[in-house]
């Protein structure tokens, strides 16, 4: 039996602070009462009831799609962006561009939320576009921030590619745009990947930009829950709540799997190599 | 070496050259960095066959000649042409010219196989020709066994090898080395220095490499630049270069040298004598240096492989120095003394190490610098 030393211990209080409010969660989403606090016996009777809220997966809905389109567009915004800043020596506005570009990220919601507002609405005024108010401008505000963060990590992987790979094909007779998909793209594919999925769990995440910049029947589903839970904290919630859970741990853990199982495969194969070496 | 069949061998050489047209020829080409240029004026011309050196300390320009001919920097005035072709303004993928980078730059998604084919496959080339050639350059490198490897499951030899057969496979008219031994440790380098040479001799690819190292460039070029500040201080075969040094910074950067400043007294056709301040008795060499200059103050460059060392007084009115012994690098194969002349100067010879334990002079012993005739080498200040 190993002794409960003091690290033991944070380790443990750490793990128990992330995760009791979860575990808490989950235990009542099962719970066959109304009310939230009170446990009143096993029951899924709430999963059932969140799987007919129509008005709840609507938002569910909305939510993907923004997030999803978001999330395209930010990724292939911020590669160019990184191209502009990394690659083009040539090109005078670098380090304005790279400054500018990232700035969202220390700008505070609100902020973001109202000045887009006003140019939603100004531009209404002005051109007669957008039209109101609604997913439309939800998913330009949501390109608009997430691009910040897509740009920081593409740009950080095409700084530490080695750019001589580059000139190699160009010597081999690739021309530059040939080069870029034969080469630079098949060996930056990862971070596009997480830019994408970073940009994408921000977009379903995001309750106060999208407060500010949505319309008549265009709520997202965290505003769809953050208002529903105003009016009370109902069970249906917490059964939402799980099974986003339940989806992401799935996620994470698949991809943890697949990452672990080509590691080991790899650190044998180098293994093997290295013997037939020696 | 007798100074005689010197300059017979490289009269032959050079005579061999003109017959042949220059392959490349760089024509005043200038490379300029805001307001600095990194390469300044420089004319080159780069024969069918050879295999060449651009040798130079880091900032020397080196290696922004090296990529204006590949086409990753435009120079700034000058020509570039490649067998009467003229590249100036042409892109790289263009250019019938490949290159070795110094990192390799192997494409690391790619087995050993795809990277020699992805040249082959740039031109479009049939599925069973690329093949065919691509085993064919595994072959020369002996790697056909490591086809299917990734480049991070190769050794640093390995990944050279490659390298190599990648910049080759599109048959070439130049090939380009940058560093090409930059990253592997000292005791691979001897070993792929000579491999290296012999595989660019069996395919007679015309080869401008760039180095620091000048064993290296001696190694393995027919004929070598030295550049300095953007500028070529001189162009020779390695022995031109290291025996007869236009410059004294040509002479210190290639080897060690003692440089003795040195009145001229005597010009004559069969010989010359110099006076220097720091030497008890004066310097005569076996020859005449162009007459017909009036500048008097010279350097007098001497080798220390060049000079004995000896005990006792040598006799002659010419060509020796007395001092004490200053410090010994003992190296094993021979031991380099630097002994300080009365006049204060250090001057360094070499000792070849021919007995086990025979007494040799030790810190502050008296001795003497002595040097034949035809040692040194006059230069103009």
């Amino acid at each position: 039996m190993k002794s409960l030393t003091f690290t033991r211990c944070m380790f443990w209080f750490g793990i128990l602070f992330l995760y009791l409010p979860m575990v808490i969660l989950i235990i009542y989403s099962f719970n066959a009462g109304r009310n939230v606090q009170v446990w009143a016996g096993f029951s899924t009777h709430w999963y059932g009831e969140v799987l007919r809220d129509r008005q709840l997966m609507a938002a569910l809905g909305r939510s993907l799609r923004v997030a999803f389109f978001s999330a395209t567009a930010a990724m292939l915004l911020g590669l160019l962006a990184s191209i502009a800043i990394i690659r083009m020596k040539r090109f005078r506005g670098r380090g304005l561009l790279s400054g500018m570009v990232t700035a969202p990220l220390v700008m505070p919601d609100v902020i973001i939320g109202v000045s887009l507002l006003m140019l939603f609405v100004s531009l209404q005024q002005a051109i007669g576009w957008p039209q109101g108010r609604g997913l439309n401008t939800v998913f330009i505000a949501h390109t608009t921030f997430c691009v910040a963060y897509s740009t920081v990590v593409i740009s950080s992987r095409l700084r530490e590619l080695d750019e001589s790979l580059e000139e190699a094909a160009q010597d081999l007779g690739a021309t530059p745009v040939s080069t870029f998909f034969q080469v630079t793209l098949p060996i930056i594919w990862p971070a596009l990947l997480s830019a994408w999925l970073l940009s994408f769990t921000l977009s379903l995440d995001d309750v106060v930009i999208a407060s500010f910049v949505t319309g008549p029947g265009a709520t997202t589903l965290p505003i769809e829950v953050f208002s529903s839970v105003r009016l009370g904290v109902s069970p249906k919630i917490n059964a939402l709540a799980t099974m986003i859970i339940l989806v992401i741990s799935l996620i994470a853990f698949t991809s943890w799997y697949v990452t672990r199982r080509i590691d080991i495969r790899n650190r044998r194969q180098q293994l093997a190599y290295q013997r037939e070496m020696e | 070496m007798n100074a005689a069949t010197e300059t017979t061998a490289s009269d032959v050489r050079a005579r061999e050259r003109v017959k042949k047209k220059p392959l490349l020829s760089i024509e005043q080409v200038s490379k300029e960095f805001d307001g600095t240029y990194a390469v300044d004026s420089v004319n080159l011309q780069i024969y069918s066959g050879e295999i060449f050196a651009l040798l130079g300390a880091s900032g020397s320009g080196k290696s922004t000649l090296l990529r204006i001919l590949a086409g990753f920097e435009l120079p700034t005035a000058g020509r570039i042409r490649l067998d009467g072709q003229d590249l100036t303004g042409m892109p790289p993928y263009k250019r019938p010219i490949n290159m070795m980078f110094q990192s390799y730059a192997l494409f690391p998604h790619m087995t050993v196989e795809q990277n020699l084919a992805f040249g082959l496959r740039q031109d479009r080339l049939p599925r069973a020709e690329i093949k065919d050639r691509v085993g064919r350059m595994l072959d020369m490198v002996q790697m056909k066994k490591f086809a299917r490897r990734k480049p991070h499951q190769l050794s640093g030899g390995q990944r050279q090898r490659v390298a190599l057969a990648r910049s080759l496979a599109k048959q070439p008219k130049m090939l380009l080395l940058d560093e090409p031994m930059g990253a592997l440790d000292k005791k691979l380098r001897t070993r792929m220095q000579l491999e290296v040479v012999d595989i660019l001799e069996s395919v007679g690819v015309t080869c401008v490499m760039v180095t620091h190292d000048q064993e290296e460039a001696m190694t393995m070029a027919d004929r070598l630049a030295i550049m300095d500040e953007g500028r070529i201080e001189q162009v020779g075969t390695p022995v031109d270069v290291y025996e007869s040094p236009t410059n004294r910074m040509v002479a210190e950067f290639i080897g060690s040298v003692n440089i003795i400043p040195a009145e001229i007294q005597a010009d004559e056709e069969d010989h010359m004598i110099l006076r220097s301040p720091e030497l008890p008795v004066p310097i005569y060499i076996g020859h005449g240096v162009s007459s017909g200059i009036d500048q008097r103050d010279m350097l007098f460059a001497l080798r220390p492989e060049k000079t004995i060392l000896c005990t006792e007084q040598p006799e002659g009115d010419y060509n020796w120095a007395a001092g004490t012994v200053n410090d010994i690098a003992y190296l094993g194969g021979h031991s380099v003394y630097h002994v300080k002349l009365d006049s204060g100067r250090v001057v360094q010879t070499v000792l070849a190490n021919r007995e086990r334990r025979s007494p040799r002079p030790t810190w502050e012993d008296r001795v003497w610098v002595c040097w034949e005739s035809d040692a040194g080498v006059v230069l103009r200040d």
